[in-house]
């Protein structure tokens, strides 16, 4: 469920970054690389679990998938969290240093 | 149970080599290049730097890494004090640990990095396609 997740994550920011390219002010490649990454290294995790468990792991108890649904959604969470402190510091728009200038 | 320590090392190498690889193309490049190169509308280039390719893994890596490491956080597999990695402190959590660095971790590696490997593929295909025509009417 983390995987699944994070991968939806993943394909909805490239498909932003791609409507927006190559234009990327809102530095949403950064999102697509960190859910990409984060998506290749789950599906390492689930191939090594699933040769473990084998059909069992297409089956999860209903508590278990609700606690890596939350878990997904924290990393989701986290993921926009990191990538709006990275915009606010880089500022491709200027926005934040204007509003800091601001006299009034 | 520390698996995602492997890409974050791969991840610090590749920026120190990003590093220092932008050190160096700023020494070849001469600057008037760089300005010339910057105005002339850089959302386009032809030919992307390698530096900026590393960039591309490194962020992938690193990005991964950090995802991962709040999931370990959120299994109380990371925790805030010393050693930091639960399975640490016993000497058999320890080696199941080290065997999964040196199986999920490694791969976790080698896939990101084969990724990355065929996303520079595709850009050099792509910047070959369209300086052939270029170099044909010069």
């Amino acid at each position: 469920m983390t995987l699944l997740t994070t991968v939806f994550a993943a394909i909805i920011c490239t498909i932003l970054w791609y409507k927006k390219a190559p234009n990327d002010d809102m530095k949403l490649n950064i999102l697509c690389f960190m859910y990409w990454g984060a998506s290749i290294m789950w599906l390492v995790d689930a191939i090594f679990e699933y040769a473990e468990l084998h059909a069992a792991y297409f089956t999860p108890a209903l508590e278990d998938m609700a606690n890596d649904l939350y878990l997904g959604l924290s990393v989701v969470a986290l993921g926009l969290i990191v990538w709006l402190v990275v915009l606010l510091i880089k500022d491709p728009k200027g926005v934040v240093r204007a509003s800091f200038l601001k006299k009034k | 149970m520390a698996c995602f320590l492997v890409p974050a090392t791969e991840a610090v190498v590749v920026t120190v080599a990003t590093q220092i690889l932008i050190a160096h193309e700023n020494k070849v490049l001469p600057k008037y290049k760089r300005e010339e190169n910057a105005s002339s509308g850089s959302d386009t280039d032809v030919k992307v730097p390698f530096s900026k390719k590393l960039r591309w893994l490194s962020n992938l890596l690193w990005g991964g890494a950090f995802l991962l490491a709040f999931e370990h956080v959120w299994h109380g597999e990371v925790v805030p004090w010393f050693p930091f990695l639960t399975a640490a402190s016993d000497p058999a959590d320890t080696a199941v640990m080290l065997h999964e660095m040196s199986t999920v971790g490694v791969t976790m590696a080698i896939l990101v990095t084969a990724v990355w490997a065929v996303m520079v593929l595709v850009s050099n295909a792509m910047a070959k396609r369209t300086l052939k025509p270029v170099a044909a009417t010069k």
